[in-house]
């Protein structure tokens, strides 16, 4: 199994498969860094109601077209289709929420369901128009890459890369809006045009997407990856990069792993692939990740035991905290038996003189520029002038003698 | 209406009208508080939950399954609210985070595991088999006092109208802190009332109605009526009460209607086959809800700030 894995990623294990490959990983791009917007905009669950809103629209082309004497399972036909319909679904989810007293959420969720309700329907018609052959509509809801066709991989190929174009020319028009509607306004970007240019972005994706993630999944390659490049960067334009980089890969590698085996389908391996990266990016990535957060909690812990630990020593106080303990011992400050060393005995002087200099400056300096920045932890070496602690310590008289 | 009414349709129809309503109830609280889509993660999740429950188990059955899905459905709000809290992410992407990974994982494993001899697909979640649940041994209307009959009605609507009575009394008779604290949750607090306990009571209400609904007539309908018919009567009145009173009314007209359209509206358009009763019901109840938003007393925003 690992030698065809190998075999798929360089693209060597077939023509269908390396055609998958390439569009879901163009695919996956143009996804992570257009749902980055979306993401932003604090809007992610609309492509959840464009996605299911596609369905009528692929059952409405289909009978249309067998209607019109052609084939109905012409993908470009479809394709159409389910972009008209998504584009109604998304324009009934702006009139719910913008003009009646309904949120959004309602009017996303209202618009997933009825419209998906009435796909089914359509379906089942489709399913008795055609009686002897298969429509093959179903496999819209998962995606399906099996026996797919050159030029479907074509048009999705290209429409991945306009995507990706799209995404570059626009990032800065929208980023502003993502981020401060009003101020983009006043700086003369036309709002309403670039949410509706943000929406079609989502629209076109999901519609490429239909052939190979299906609807009900595709709306997960919109959101995981600009999810997932949240955690390593604080810079909307990295988001969007890293959101695509994640995208393509999690699109490519995805393709690669169900070529690998028999009964790996390509939709849903993609999302776990996608899922993979964001679930180590939750945990591991620096800064906002759950094991840094758990890192910087623990120092915090162990400073303020450190601390509280040497004003106890100073105060000739016994300790009792087994941490406490177990911090000072490490550092060498007290000796096994508990009695503070030399060392600890000069810092835990240093710490008294500096929590005295800190009671003295908050009363003095009574504004938060001083008094604010008092934790308990930060020396006040590091707020006042060596002049203003000069002064402290004249008031307060020469140090205790040593204990 | 006769023999054949009450054989064919009489158990789906009250199956899906029991359905519907169960659905609605927990669903006007949810859309107050802007949970709407609670449900459709939950609807989600259930697939998964029912494969793993079948591949423990090896068995189709009942129980297993409604155990397995709604463990998924508890899982899936543990992890949604973990990747909320965990990675400080706004609550819509962290539901699309969740249940598009658990129900592609759901997908994964329905291909991996051999499911071919028993009844167990995607599209069966999806909009499950309302049409099939027929009873039997009806032989007419004087059926329903038969025992013998009686005892061979579909299990699903027995489970269904336990389910839907259930949630309806949980709803009278925790009318007054559902109300207070979907309303105003800083007072509901002040005065003693549990709000993190009834925010998830509320949750588990739904997941049950949404996996007993789940199994008689799949997930779709279960979405539409969490929300349409909650969403047409908030746009009726003001008062919650008459809210519900009404949601419960669009809930079974939605799926009367609903049934008999996708049942005999094809015939009388002259083809011979019916279409989807799950889909259909779904449609209809968007219709009422699209009736709703253009013409319902209160559907106007007032007060509320203009574009948001």
């Amino acid at each position: 199994m690992f030698a065809l894995f190998l075999d798929a990623l360089l693209l060597q294990a077939g023509y269908n498969a390396a055609l998958v490959a390439l569009g879901a990983a163009l695919l996956g791009m143009a996804a992570g860094a257009g749902g980055t917007f979306l993401f932003l905009r604090k809007r992610a669950l609309v492509s959840d109601a464009v996605a299911h809103a596609t369905l009528p629209g692929v059952g409405i082309a289909f009978i249309l077209m067998v209607a019109l004497g052609g084939d109905g399972r012409n993908l470009p036909g479809l394709l159409l289709g389910s972009a008209v319909s998504a584009g109604l679904g998304l324009l009934a989810v702006q009139w719910i929420a913008g003009r009646t007293r309904l949120a959004e959420d309602v009017a996303i969720g209202a618009v997933l369901s009825v419209f998906f309700g009435f796909g089914i329907v359509l379906l089942t018609i489709i399913q008795t128009m055609t009686r002897g052959y298969q429509a093959g509509l179903e496999s819209f809801l998962l995606g399906s890459t099996a026996g797919m066709l050159f030029q479907d991989a074509v048009v999705i190929a290209v429409g991945g890369a306009l995507a990706a174009a799209f995404v570059v020319v626009f990032r800065r028009p929208m980023t502003l809006v993502a981020f401060d509607p009003e101020f983009s306004a006043s700086s003369g970007i036309d709002v309403r045009r670039m949410d509706l240019a943000m929406m079609g972005l989502v629209m076109a994706v999901t519609v490429i997407g239909l052939k190979i993630v299906g609807l009900i999944l595709i709306v997960a390659m919109l959101i995981i990856p600009p999810v997932t490049a949240r955690f390593w960067t604080e810079r909307s334009e990295r988001v969007i990069l890293i959101a695509g980089l994640v995208g393509g890969l999690s699109g490519y590698l995805g393709a690669a792993l169900s070529a690998s085996a028999p009964n790996l389908p390509t939709g849903p391996i993609i999302v776990l692939v996608g899922f993979a990266f964001f679930l180590v990016s939750l945990l591991l990535a620096p800064g906002r990740g759950v094991l840094a957060a758990v890192i910087r909690r623990r120092q915090f812990q162990l400073r303020v035991h450190r601390r509280q630990g040497l004003l106890a020593l100073a105060h000739g106080e016994a300790i009792f905290d087994p941490l406490t303990l177990a911090v000072l011992r490490r550092e060498g400050l007290i000796r096994q038996d508990g009695v503070a060393t030399e060392k600890g005995r000069a810092h835990a002087a240093k710490t008294l003189r500096d929590e005295r200099r800190w009671a003295l400056a908050r009363r003095l300096y009574q504004d938060e520029a001083v008094a604010g920045r008092y934790d308990g932890l930060t020396p006040i070496e590091t707020v006042l002038t060596r002049d203003e602690i000069a002064e402290l310590d004249r008031r307060l008289g020469p140090p205790a003698p040593a204990i | 209406m006769g023999a054949e009414f009450v054989q064919l349709s009489l158990t789906p129809l009250l199956i899906g009208v029991l359905a519907a309503i169960a659905c609605a109830l927990p669903g006007n609280f949810l859309i107050l508080r802007r949970q709407a889509l609670i449900g459709d993660a939950i609807s989600h999740v259930v697939l998964p939950g029912i494969v793993v429950a079948f591949l423990v188990t090896g068995v189709t059955a009942t129980w297993p399954m409604l155990l397995g899905a709604a463990g998924a459905a508890v899982v899936a709000v543990i992890l949604i609210e973990a990747i909320k809290r965990l990675g400080r992410i706004e609550p819509g992407a962290a539901m699309g985070v969740a249940f598009t990974s658990l129900f592609a994982a759901g997908v994964l494993l329905l291909e991996q595991s051999d499911t071919s001899g028993v009844h167990l697909d995607v599209q069966h979640a999806l909009y499950g088999n309302l049409e099939s649940l027929i009873w039997f041994q009806a032989e007419g209307w004087h059926s329903l006092a038969d025992p013998v009959a009686l005892a061979a009605l579909p299990p699903e609507l027995v489970r269904m109208a336990v389910t839907a009575a259930a949630i309806a009394l949980l709803t009278a008779f925790f009318w007054r802190p559902l109300k207070l604290s979907t309303f105003d949750e800083g007072f509901a607090g002040a005065v003693g009332i549990p709000t993190a306990a009834v925010s998830l009571g509320l949750v588990i209400a739904a997941a049950v109605a949404a996996v007993a609904a789940f199994d008689a007539v799949g997930s779709i309908i279960v979405i539409a009526m969490f929300i349409c018919p909650p969403a047409a009567a908030r746009l009726m009145t003001n008062r919650l009460e008459v809210q519900v009173l009404w949601s419960v009314a669009f809930a079974a007209l939605s799926a009367i209607l609903g049934y008999v359209l996708a049942g005999y509206g094809p015939l009388w358009l002259g083809a011979d086959n019916a279409v989807s009763a799950a889909g259909m019901i779904a449609t209809v109840s968007g219709l009422i809800l699209a009736l709703a938003c253009l013409f319902a007393p209160h559907r106007a925003r007032i007060g509320a700030p203009k574009g948001v």
